[in-house]
């Protein structure tokens, strides 16, 4: 690339370091703050994020699955990443996944779930109703 | 307090704490794309069992804390590099550090890291940074990434130290053990290491999901993709693509226009006038690299969907195959000139 090819698109992460060829064909660094066709590809990865957390909302309307699914996607997080932090076994979670579970779980294992979702136990055992007013 | 210390913005988080770090220690010469070309940083992979966010595992590069720790080794910089069970202890030891007057390195996560941009924050746990001082309950933090010194608390520090998931940090923290200036010989004999382990990783390397057969390996793939994933799935698959080739900091091109640059400040070393030729492959190679990100971009945004816009997509990797197996054949023969 030279160096008055570097996009100037305007992304997210501000400036970035390009490496890139001068006139004389020598190796320099220039200043990118966005190229459009990365934009895209971010805009592409975040648009997914939210079809499946509102898949999850579905779910949780529904009484299909339990709030951790819809938080769960809300953190972009998975089985093994929510298993690591929490330190429940990942076929455990699975069955907090299930509403009927979910709704005997105990006060420690709801706070457990609360901490890692950065909201109040109140928030996540009411995660339904409080969807559904919105 | 705050260290003495040079903050400079890379491409690469990897390369940029590399590269700062040792020039802190003593190195002089070291620069970014040195780094990288000692380290051997240059690689493609597929790994075809294993998701990414629900996308394809694809590297541009070597594997994380390889850059680091090959730098330092063909330098004979002795290192620590260390892992801890207990979060308290992580940052003793870290303190510690601060307090002997020494910057160190840490491994973190990205999702809790507060000065991101929220767009950047997935669960990415191979980001590297200095800490460069502390101020009450303040670290001051040079993040290659950033134009400017940020800082970071106790807390935000250790959470981001202590991330789980896939590559988990553990608290991990390291930096060079001593202070001390290299010779230019070494630094010859350096460059040399790292070319030839680099033409063995990209040319020789078995299976058929790594180095050249690779990127062959994922042209074929992509031709597929429409038929076996769907519009919309291979769409997200392409997008995920293009952000391991130009998003985490790869100086554009998925590192290749580094790697050019690598073989120039390598000639000044090594006068053997083929590096010079060999580094304008590598910068045609980034070049097409980018052509193909923007066929991608045609098809993730919607404008290209045609199966022949996929094979043309595939066509462009098999080029760029060729291209780089043609200069990496190049380098081999021209390193054995390099003395």
């Amino acid at each position: 690339m030279k160096k008055e090819d570097i996009p100037q698109d305007k992304g997210a992460l501000g400036n970035e370091v390009s490496y890139v060829v001068d006139e004389n064909g020598k190796y320099t660094t220039g200043i990118s703050n966005g190229w459009d066709v990365k934009i895209k590809a971010l805009d592409v990865a975040w648009s997914d994020i939210e079809k499946k957390v509102n898949e999850a909302k579905q779910k949780l309307l529904n009484d299909e699955a339990s709030p951790i699914l819809y938080f769960m996607e809300l953190k972009i997080m998975d089985l093994p990443i929510v298993a690591a932090y929490t330190g429940f076994w990942q076929w455990q979670i699975r069955r907090h996944l299930k509403p009927s579970v979910f709704n005997r779980l105990s006060e420690k294992k709801i706070q457990q779930y609360a901490e890692l979702f950065e909201i109040t136990p109140g928030e996540l055992r009411n995660a339904k109703q409080i969807l559904s007013n919105r | 307090m705050k260290l003495d210390f040079t903050h400079a913005q890379a491409a690469h988080c990897e390369n940029g704490v590399t590269t700062s770090l040792l020039r802190h220690y003593g190195v002089q010469q070291i620069t970014e794309p040195l780094a990288f070309g000692i380290g051997s940083g240059l690689f493609f992979i597929y790994i075809p069992f294993m998701k990414v966010n629900g996308g394809p595992a694809i590297s541009f590069r070597t594997m994380p804390g390889m850059i680091f720790k090959r730098t330092c080794k063909s330098l004979n910089i002795p290192i620590l590099r260390k892992k801890f069970l207990s979060e308290e202890k992580a940052q003793l030891e870290l303190d510690a550090r601060l307090n002997a007057g020494e910057p160190a390195a840490c491994q973190v996560g990205v999702y809790y890291l507060p000065y991101f941009p929220r767009e950047y924050r997935f669960h990415f746990n191979a980001h590297n940074l200095i800490v460069v001082g502390k101020e009450a309950d303040n670290y001051i933090i040079s993040d290659p990434i950033m134009e400017t010194l940020v800082s970071m608390s106790s807390y935000e520090l250790k959470r981001v130290r202590f991330a789980k998931g896939p590559l988990a940090p553990h608290g991990q923290l390291y930096y060079p053990r001593e202070r001390k200036p290299v010779t230019n010989e070494q630094i010859k004999a350096a460059i040399v290491t790292g070319i030839k382990r680099n033409v063995r990783d990209m040319l020789h390397i078995p299976g058929n999901f790594a180095g050249i057969s690779g990127i062959k390996y994922t042209a074929k793939k992509i031709k597929k993709w429409r038929d076996s994933l769907g519009l919309e799935k291979s769409r997200s698959y392409l997008a995920q693509l293009v952000r391991m080739q130009e998003e985490i900091g790869t100086g554009g091109g998925g590192f290749r226009f580094i790697y050019g640059a690598f073989l120039q400040q390598a000639y000044a070393y090594h006068q053997v006038d083929e590096l010079m030729d060999i580094s304008r492959q590598f910068t045609r190679a980034g070049d097409r690299w980018r052509d193909a990100a923007v066929q991608a971009s045609g098809i993730y945004k919607g404008r290209l969907a045609l199966q022949q816009d996929y094979n043309h997509m595939g066509d462009m990797l098999l080029e760029i195959a060729d291209m780089e197996k043609a200069a990496f054949k190049e380098l081999a023969v021209a390193v054995k000139k390099m003395k």
